[in-house]
């Protein structure tokens, strides 16, 4: 048996334990419970892996020890309600919740987990909360970071939403194909809200890899519902944009531009199953804004610089984007194209008119534009409110640094 | 299986015009095809309608003592028009019975799953 140390045994347990815990939410029906037994298995693990060495299929061990330390809790439970028999018919047989055998098609219990999590009944809010807590094994205080709100405000969220999947029987499945319009959307937005809070994580190892953990749920969903135009819109999109993400931060952590990035370090292999995607899902002739914003993306891709980008097409996709995603954020990105198509003083007039006072891009963009028609010190102005509204420091320091050169 | 109320609430003043005899027919044809679909599924427990808040009467203890007075409890705009009491698998099934109901009869329906009927019959009566 290999070694182990505490630290090998945490890493082992962070790959694992999301399978591990969607796997017990399904044989026990019961979040708590199947969290709690994650928890114990865990423990278990850290007294036994570094003594006696890793076992041999970790992850089936994982299972099994999680299994059997619910089995135990439910015991205990039932000894104190004295419903022991009803509990042995409960607990499932040993070796049915092990891992999957190879070939064999499993549904991913992941998938049904998304569903559940991302149920309307629930709020937006705690949509997302529970997605990170349940699917992307994160703390409750790490959930709290992301949504800027104190721990226990969040603990308090996850309760009440926890509460609620079990007293009014959220099902825990994969909806029928009549129910999926109304289902997926909400789905699709977290994995793009999980991508989207993986971006503003510090780069390097001191991220959860919040774009990885986005970019895998995206190709599980892609997996299982093909025929979905949506579905295979947004796994093309967070490729493309996953594609060149290493290429958004500079050496000191600093935010570079998509016209100033290095397009030699995109990864080509992403960008080629991206743009294969966005072909396939274009086909189907349902155009909605994943896919729109993925062919966008594709666009990009396809520009060996940025002074040969197609911006017409871009433009015109924008358009319609616009079309079917008629809200200020696209109107202010299709203003950003028409620009680069019609010169500075026609995406300002655009730009002008939106309701966006908060919102930073707003403001960077509005900069940009009052730079290129020569209004330097209105251009000053506005990259300073964009800096105030940044939501990292590196995109604050960027921000401060264009509008020095602009003054 | 799960027990779910499905209450009917409207608001005072607001919202539907008040339907002409005919759409009052149809309405209630509507509600009777879905109350038998309902039976005939094994989901229907019981279901009522209740008359206007200004019918109803609070009883309360009050120092000691019984007080009776005119109603409703809660002075407000909405209020509870009826109600279904359906078993069901899931929330989703339970989701799929409020649908038709809403349907029948255009107001909002609330969806909220009885304490304590979770995977347990319910006592006979004097049981």
């Amino acid at each position: 048996m290999p070694d182990v140390d505490r630290a090998g045994t945490g890493r082992i347990f962070r790959e694992e334990s999301g399978r591990v815990l969607a796997t017990l939410i399904r044989v026990f029906g019961d979040i708590d419970l199947a969290e709690d037994a994650v928890q114990d298995a865990f423990a278990a693990a850290l007294r036994t892996w570094p003594r006696d060495g890793l076992p041999p299929n970790p992850g089936g061990w994982i299972t099994t020890t999680a299994r059997n330390a619910a089995v135990d809790r439910l015991r205990r439970a039932a000894r104190e309600r004295e419903l022991l028999g009803e509990v042995a018919a409960l607990s499932p047989a040993p070796g049915d919740v092990g891992p999957p055998e190879e070939g064999e098609p499993v549904p991913d219990d992941r998938l049904r987990l998304i569903f559940t999590c991302c149920h309307p009944a629930l709020s937006a809010e705690a949509q997302v909360a529970l997605t990170l807590r349940l699917l992307c094994d994160m703390s409750t205080a790490e959930v709290a970071d992301a949504f800027l709100v104190a721990e226990a405000t969040m603990a308090q969220r996850l309760v009440r939403a926890k509460r609620k999947i079990k007293a009014a029987r959220i099902p825990y499945r994969v909806p029928e194909e009549h129910q999926l319009p109304d289902r997926l959307p909400p789905v699709l937005a977290v994995v793009y809200l999980v991508y989207n809070a993986g971006l503003a994580e510090p780069p390097g190892a001191a991220g959860r890899g919040l774009c990885a953990e986005a970019v895998r749920l995206a190709r599980m969903l892609a997996d299982l519902m093909p025929d979905e135009p949506e579905v295979t819109g947004l796994l093309a999109l967070l490729l493309l944009t996953e594609s060149r993400r290493p290429s958004r931060t500079g050496p000191d952590g600093s935010l570079v531009l998509l016209a100033d990035q290095d397009r030699s370090r995109w990864d080509r292999r992403m960008i080629e199953e991206g743009q294969d995607l966005v072909r396939r899902c274009l086909r189907g002739g349902r155009p909605g804004p994943y896919q729109l914003q993925a062919a966008v993306s594709a666009v990009h891709a396809d520009a060996p610089t940025a002074a040969q980008t197609d911006w017409p097409q871009i433009a015109a996709l924008y358009d319609h984007l616009l079309a079917v995603a008629p809200t200020p954020v696209v109107a202010l990105n299709r203003a950003v194209a028409v620009g680069e198509v019609q010169g500075p003083a026609a995406a300002l007039a655009l730009v002008d008119e939106l309701d966006l006072d908060a919102y930073c891009p707003y403001h960077a963009t509005r900069a940009d534009l009052l730079r290129r028609l020569g209004r330097d010190e209105e251009a000053a102005a506005a990259y300073e409110r964009a800096a105030a509204l940044a939501p990292t420091d590196a995109e604050r320091d960027f921000l401060r640094r264009r509008g020095r050169t602009a003054r | 299986m799960t027990r779910y109320m499905l209450s009917v609430h409207s608001t005072a003043g607001e919202g539907r015009a008040p339907m002409s005899e005919e759409e009052m027919r149809q309405s209630h044809q509507r509600l009777g095809a879905l109350e038998r679909e309902m039976e005939s599924a094994g989901a229907w427990v019981f279901s009522g309608r209740l008359h206007d808040p200004d019918t109803a009467t609070v009883v309360r203890v009050s120092g000691g003592e019984v007080l009776t007075t005119d109603g409703p409890f809660a002075e407000s705009k909405e209020h509870l028009g009826g109600f279904y009491v359906v078993e069901a698998e899931d929330l989703d099934a339970a989701l799929a019975w409020a649908a038709k109901v809403t349907a029948a009869i255009r107001v909002p329906i609330e969806v909220r799953p009885f304490a304590g009927f979770a995977d347990k019959p319910q006592p006979a009566p004097g049981s």
